[in-house]
């Protein structure tokens, strides 16, 4: 396990700014719609260093919804009582409160909180977490707390505490990296001298399926993350890639070349009972299921030109879903099916689109030329993908509503093929 | 007794990578079916010729050609690479028992998956040429890298054309 050397500071404080500058241009009166919210030091936080309210703030800055109230350096208690008349001259909406309190047990706190609504001077909510100092627990439970504020805001749940997978390529050295959602606390499932691409997580995130090339051809592998080992999924003559769990994860649904061109199969987990699932005599790749399970989207060339079809998952007619433009690839679903995710091209341009499976509108939603591999959050709000800047590769994350923007990078290397996990249950 | 125990294994060992390896040019059938007499039963009645091996790697030998470039969009294989593609498909035929691993390979624009699926493609053609020349299905396994090992990493046609590519591997290289 080594860390990723991530620009942390420097590029959380880049990324508000990028953000907020986005916003300002991108659309008159957003600033108005964020919600302007204080997050006090917590009362007893430097016992544990000061890493717990820093991630908060910059946990809910980042997400694009609030607008970062000062709250001054003198901590406030969880259990303090507030001026609300002040709090509203500071122009705050909601606050919140904390203390970080050492633990009967030694080396273990316990950090309380409280969030009130300024407007209505009540409580929110109160919540407390049991915790030690190391840094990645402080992380953590920063992360709730975080997740706990903005679903009390905004009414959906937040996910920061989830975690993405990436591939990391510096020089000729593959790295699968699994990082909190903020891109911190990154750590190596697996390092290669062959490529590495299409991770995904199952269902419940405790295991990924991923392609590597290690074996001087494409060979689909599941790896379990708690232990470490990892066993081949598919591997049959030919190509195999491009893995999508289905939403029990007893599936996945590969593309398999055993009987000539790149086509889908259904694949139990285990890799028994391959079945093929729909049929062309061009290309069928990148499936991906939708998340109640019904249908199969991919990427096909039948018609001439890359579009995204859909099929049953049971198997079924084939029916088309893009018809924009010569180039549609790599559907994604909202996790609440609603919307697709996809890279559309446009004059050489590889963008990220989203489209409103009900009325078939679309929409645009970045201004790069290179990117690829969209996903969603668990949540839906935000869509993260790959693309490049300078000639490297950087994952960049777009609100499903195009307001947002964040950007993420690393040191030395590119980065790609991002896939952001699930809700921690 | 573990020296000899070792010795043993590892005696075992290279007689096992043997018999899946063509026969070297002083092996005696004789000595072939004392130790591997299902291998020898089976054994084709065509053997593949030893020094044709070495032609693979004969830069004067059509056989060291491995490269097939392709247009863009493109998976026909150019009238330019008939010859070529007739000459490893007689090499085929002349040794049964060799193995061919094509890789396609495509530029940097567009998908990942979307790319290895093209290079496929590719794969699958100079393989179809082969097989239709007489070469074995079960000879040939064609493979993508996409784009993932691009030999021109640049952002341009001059690269993009060399990474629209086949290469041709045989058994052993690979």
């Amino acid at each position: 396990m080594k860390p990723l050397r991530l620009l942390a500071a420097a590029l959380l404080a880049g990324l508000c700014q990028t953000a907020l500058a986005q916003l300002s241009i991108e659309i008159t009166g957003a600033g108005a719609n964020r919600i302007p919210l204080g997050v006090a030091s917590f009362d007893g936080e430097r016992i544990v260093s000061q890493a717990l309210v820093s991630v908060i703030r910059a946990d809910l800055e980042r997400c694009g919804l609030f607008r970062l109230v000062d709250t001054g350096t003198s901590p406030i208690a969880e259990n303090a009582g507030i001026n609300f008349t002040d709090w509203r001259g500071r122009g705050a909406d909601a606050l919140a409160v904390g203390s970080v309190i050492p633990a009967s047990e030694s080396g273990r706190y316990d950090t309380r909180f409280r969030l009130y609504d300024i407007q209505k001077q009540s409580v929110l909510t109160v919540g407390g977490y049991a915790h030690s100092a190391a840094p990645y627990q402080l992380r953590t439970t920063a992360h709730r707390i975080a997740d706990t504020i903005y679903e009390k805001l905004t009414g959906e749940p937040g996910v920061f505490s989830t975690r993405i997978v990436y591939v990391l390529k510096s020089g000729s050295r593959y790295e699968l990296q699994i990082a909190d959602a903020d891109g911190a606390n990154a750590q190596v499932a697996l390092a290669s001298r062959e490529p590495i691409i299409s991770p995904t997580w199952s269902p419940d995130g405790s295991k990924l399926a991923y392609v590597s090339f290690e074996s001087k051809k494409p060979v689909v592998y599941v790896h379990d993350l708690a232990s470490g080992r990892r066993y081949v999924a598919a591997n049959f003559k030919g190509s195999n890639s491009a893995p999508a769990w289905s939403p029990d994860g007893k599936q996945l649904a590969v593309v398999l070349t055993k009987d000539g061109n790149s086509q889908i199969y259904l694949l139990n987990a285990d890799g028994s009972g391959a079945t093929r699932i729909a049929a062309s005599s061009g290309i069928d790749t990148e499936p991906r299921y939708t998340p109640d399970g019904q249908f199969i989207y991919f990427t096909s060339d039948r018609g001439g030109s890359p579009q995204i079809y859909r099929v049953p998952a049971r198997g079924g007619e084939v029916q088309r879903i893009t018809f924009e433009g010569n180039y549609n690839v790599t559907p994604r679903i909202s996790p609440d099916g609603r919307s697709m995710a996809y890279i559309a091209r446009d004059s050489g341009r590889f963008q990220v689109a989203i489209m409103d499976l009900t009325t078939k509108q679309t929409q645009i939603l970045t201004d790069s030329q290179k990117d690829e591999s969209p996903t969603f959050a668990p949540n839906g709000r935000m869509i993260l993908y790959a693309t490049e800047i300078g000639g490297r590769g950087v994952l960049a994350a777009v609100s499903s509503d195009g307001r947002v923007k964040q950007k993420l990078s690393v040191q030395n290397g590119d980065v790609r093929e991002p896939s952001w996990g699930p809700f921690i249950k | 007794m573990r020296h000899s125990a070792l010795i043993a294994v590892l005696a075992a060992t290279l007689l096992a990578a043997c018999s899946s390896q063509p026969p070297a040019p002083e092996q005696k059938p004789s000595q072939t079916e004392e130790h591997q007499p299902v291998a020898a039963q089976t054994a084709p009645v065509v053997q593949d010729d030893p020094y044709a091996l070495a032609k693979l790697k004969d830069p004067k030998s059509i056989l060291s050609k491995r490269e097939i470039f392709f247009d863009y969009d493109q998976f026909v294989v150019r009238d330019e690479y008939r010859d070529l593609v007739a000459a490893h498909a007689k090499f085929l035929i002349a040794n049964p028992k060799m193995g061919m691993l094509i890789q396609g390979n495509t530029d940097e624009r567009g998908s990942r998956e979307y790319n290895l699926a093209l290079g496929q493609k590719r794969a699958e053609a100079v393989k179809k040429a082969l097989t239709l020349l007489g070469a074995r299905e079960d000879q040939v396994e064609a493979v993508s890298l996409g784009k993932e090992k691009p030999r021109c990493t640049g952002h341009d046609e001059s690269c993009w054309s060399q990474n629209r590519r086949d290469d041709i591997l045989y058994k052993g290289e690979y």
